[in-house]
């Protein structure tokens, strides 16, 4: 699973060497495997609010290992530093400094996630102070913590128990093995809307789910991941690409739908397939995408247009057939595949910037859309994934881009597909119009 | 599973007329895209291209784990090691292990009898659901020994000692060595194909022009289909073909008539029959599933059409009488006449371009008056096909012919077509599918919208 470099400074002589030379010293990452425990090793819960409090309870309730003072030396799994009190940006330094005492004693892979309140919501200009001060410190740790560990943070809305059902999802996501690649990023809860699975191991079960693009890369991953997750796939790839998504639809159980989603019929070919044959429609994961690099002044009309039309044209079109559709109205799940190029921007991406760009917009405006009927769209935006794709760019470059970020170390498909398996749970249903970014903190961007 | 609506022979009322039983219905199909032999699927045994359609069909269709109720395919060129073809891609494929397959082999009929055969089991209600099936590969095509050295060979294996062994071996001669490569030719004529067909085809006095075009627009139909998507959920891509390899979507009849004779050259009659509209060996695998009302329903699947009945006929070619290609003019009127049916009746016609000489000369007979008189003993001339009805999304001259694979290829594509089609005039869409074989022999179907 991990790349060469990664395996050569992992053990041993090439351990010591790489220590000894600065170079970057990337680890295994913990993944979620079926039946592994949520996290391994004590969890110290910081902060002295009731909000503090609750986690802890409910913690000890998930039959974890809870501390609220960390023991001398002793190795913790994670720092959850709970800070849905602070008034002013001067509150914020006891509760960080005593918890930043337990940082080096933080075990590999280990987690440290911060609950605390959005600051649109902000009563006052102090308390918007303390709030937004929680996202540069945050993600300024991130980059500091070493040995696969992460940093990531909720957000909740003003009126949010930090036991809202949402909070909790997000908060089991970032401490798992689901989250390996995700760093330095923060989750928003807007709504107490939600449930925890009843079977962790099965989160998405009785689920029907669409996945766009799902012959191979990163689509192949979230069919796989979906399937694991207890959801019942349908696969939709292009003709030309049907002989790997029967491939991967025999693997994962599901059925295989050839189908060109930039034609006009496309989300009603979509809907009628998952309710035809597997009697409903409550996941559709747009992932399907194409690149077509070229400088903007070198940039001709079929390459932007192409892009622009499977990009995000032909996602908004099935979303209109989605949401006129009487099937796709008991919680609803979509998730859309955007890209760390549609936020910080890459050379010779304008056309698929503009289209990723434009998947985030998308999804903000099109939250407010599916919540009548209890659903939820997020966007999910891949940093630099070990895929096919990636696999052909040029040695350097794609070797500069893989250590570009906290984690040291490219992102695997399954990553990603975990992050969209999480949002298009029940346990992320106070989750809506935001933009997850899996990226390993990649230096460049937001 | 449901009871089988079977009549036993306690019935009172059982009659000549078999009483009415369960309906087979088509699910869909899946074939890859045929290729032109020595192409694409070079490489590619039976056994690897049947499987790779019924992988497609089994992601189509979710039939993962499925025990299907049984499987009938099978190949025209086959080697001896594949005796269980079907089988062994079941086995290799993502089905329930306890799967039942069969092999069958009629000639370029193998498709369409497997189709009418499961059919007839599931109307029997021996099984509830089938997938029909085959398969054929001119590239991957056995070559045996000769004759000669295969009987010295079996001698050899027979021989006990060193001394018997030796004088067994000291037998063969460099003769013997020559391989024995398949052919497409009859055993009793020693003709090939293409000429017996350059036979019928003088015989009926089919221009060339006439042949030109009916390539042509078989061509244009398939080409056309492609572009609609139609084949979207009919095909699966191989091997990074995702498209018939012997489709030609910018020919023309310009470029059709520049094509020199290959077939007839000995007549004394012009020869008409060219590379073009003549189908070329081709490697391909078909599938088709099947089913019973209630399994289809259980499994949330579609029902496109059911197929009404088959018939088949053979031809005494080897005496002349009639032309090697023509079995299905004598078994089309005795179908339609069991069912009380014309060509009116008939909404898409399916006839097999084996050879466009061939189509064209099975429409003239049965447009002959004097032959359906004395030939096939009606009142006159059979009937004229709408031309607007007939092979309207291509057919083998266009798509290839990879032989046994053929049958499948046209059911799945017929059957969505009738779906798509639904009622005429208040009864079901029907389509009729003529299928010639080699050794004079032919069988026909007629399939109806659900």
């Amino acid at each position: 699973m991990t790349d060469k470099y990664t395996q050569l400074v992992s053990h041993g002589a090439g351990k010591t060497l790489a220590r000894k030379l600065g170079l970057p010293q990337p680890v295994e990452l913990r993944r979620y495997q079926p039946g592994a425990p949520l996290i391994t090793g004590p969890i110290l819960v910081s902060g002295d609010s009731a909000g503090s409090d609750d986690i802890a309870t409910t913690l000890l309730g998930w039959g974890l290992d809870v501390r609220r003072n960390a023991l001398p030396k002793e190795k913790l799994g994670a720092i959850i530093l709970v800070l849905d009190a602070v008034q002013h940006p001067q509150d914020l330094g006891k509760p960080v400094l005593k918890a930043a005492a337990s940082l080096r004693d933080l075990a590999p892979n280990a987690r440290v996630v911060t609950m605390s309140r959005t600051s649109q919501s902000a009563p006052s200009p102090a308390s918007a102070a303390a709030r937004q001060g929680i996202d540069g410190l945050l993600r300024s740790l991130a980059k500091e913590l070493r040995a696969g560990a992460t940093a990531n943070g909720i957000l909740l809305d003003d009126d949010l128990a930090t036991t809202s059902p949402s909070a909790l999802g997000a908060l089991r996501f970032f401490l798992s093995g689901r989250s390996a690649y995700v760093d330095g990023q923060f989750l928003t809860v807007s709504s107490t809307s939600g449930e925890l699975p009843a079977d962790s191991d099965k989160p998405l079960a009785g689920k029907v789910a669409v996945v766009t693009g799902a012959a191979r890369g990163i689509g192949a991953a979230i069919a796989r991941t979906l399937h694991r997750d207890g959801a019942k796939v349908v696969l939709v790839d292009i003709p030309a690409a049907g002989d790997h998504l029967a491939a991967v639809a025999n693997e994962v159980m599901g059925t295989a739908l050839q189908l060109d989603i930039s034609r006009d019929d496309a989300g009603h070919r979509i809907i009628d397939h998952a309710v035809e044959r597997h009697g409903r429609l409550d996941i559709v994961v747009h992932n399907a995408g194409i690149t077509r690099d070229k400088l903007l002044a070198n940039m001709d009309e079929g390459r932007w247009e192409s892009v622009i039309a499977v990009n995000i044209a032909a996602q908004l079109r099935i979303n209109e057939a989605l949401l006129a559709s009487e099937h796709f109205r008991t919680s609803p799940r979509i998730v859309s595949v955007a890209s760390t190029s549609g936020i910080a921007g890459n050379r010779g991406q304008t056309n698929y910037g503009a289209s990723k760009g434009g998947v985030i917009g998308m999804v903000r405006s099109t939250a407010g859309l599916l919540e009548p009927y209890g659903g939820t769209i997020n966007a999910v935006a891949p940093g630099f994934i070990e895929t096919e794709m990636t696999a052909k760019m040029p040695l350097a470059i794609r070797e500069a881009a893989r250590r570009l970020n906290s984690l040291k170390q490219g992102g695997q498909p399954q990553d990603v597909a975990e992050a969209i398996a999480f949002l298009a749970s029940d346990a992320a249903g106070g989750i809506t119009g935001g933009v997850l970014r899996v990226c390993g903190q990649q230096l460049v961007g937001a | 599973m449901a009871a089988a609506d079977v009549t036993t022979g306690e019935n009172p009322e059982r009659t000549a007329t078999p009483p009415a039983t369960r309906r087979a219905f088509i699910v869909g199909g899946n074939r890859i895209p045929f290729a032109r032999t020595g192409g694409a699927y070079v490489k590619s045994s039976n056994q690897d291209m049947l499987t790779a359609a019924l992988e497609g069909l089994i992601a189509r269709f979710g039939l993962q784990d499925e025990r299907i109720g049984e499987v009938a395919a099978g190949a025209v060129l086959k080697h001896s090691r594949d005796f269980n073809l079907t089988r062994e891609a079941v086995l290799g494929s993502a089905l329930s292990p306890e799967t039942p397959a069969y092999d069958l082999q009629q000639a370029c009929a193998t498709g369409l009898e497997t189709v009418l055969g499961l059919s007839n089991k599931i109307k029997l209600g021996q099984i509830e659901s089938g997938i029909a099936g085959g398969v054929d590969s001119a590239s991957d095509a056995p070559i045996a020994v000769s004759e000669g050295l295969r009987e010295i060979l079996l001698d050899l294996n027979r021989a006990k000692t060193p001394v018997q062994k030796l004088k067994i071996i000291g037998r063969i001669r460099p003769k013997d060595l020559a391989p024995d490569a398949p052919n497409t030719g009859e055993p009793r004529t020693g003709l090939s194909m293409g000429e017996h067909q350059a036979l019928t085809t003088a015989q009926w006095n089919i221009s060339r022009e006439a042949q030109d075009e009916l390539a042509f627009n078989s061509h244009r139909n398939l080409a056309a289909a492609y572009e609609r998507g139609f084949f979207d959920d009919l095909i699966t891509p191989y091997r990074g073909l995702s498209r018939d390899s012997n489709l030609r979507p910018d020919t023309t009849l310009e470029k059709l008539s520049t094509l020199k004779p290959v077939f007839g050259k000995t007549l004394g009659s012009e020869a008409t029959m060219t590379a073009g509209n003549s189908t070329p060996l081709t490697d391909g695998a078909s599938t088709v599933l099947l089913a019973t009302e209630e399994w289809a329903d259980q499994h949330k699947l579609p029902k496109l059409a059911t197929v009404l009945d088959g018939e088949a006929a053979a031809v005494d070619f080897v005496h002349g009488k009639d032309g090697l290609l023509m079995a299905p003019v004598f078994a089309v009127p005795r179908l339609l006449a069991r069912h009380g049916l014309t060509f009116e009746d008939i909404d898409f016609f399916e006839i097999h371009e084996a050879f466009a000489g061939t189509v064209l000369s099975t429409l003239a007979a049965w447009e002959d008056e004097e032959f359906g008189r004395t030939r096939l003993g009606l009142d006159g001339a059979l009937g004229k096909v709408d031309r607007a009805k007939l092979n309207v999304n291509g057919s083998s001259l266009a798509a290839g012919h990879p032989f046994a694979a053929t049958g499948g290829r046209i059911v799945a594509s017929l059957a969505k077509m009738l779906h798509g089609k639904g009622t005429v005039d208040g009864r079901p869409a029907r389509g009729l599918i003529s299928v010639c074989a080699a050794g004079g022999q032919g069988v026909v179907a007629i399939l109806e919208a659900a």
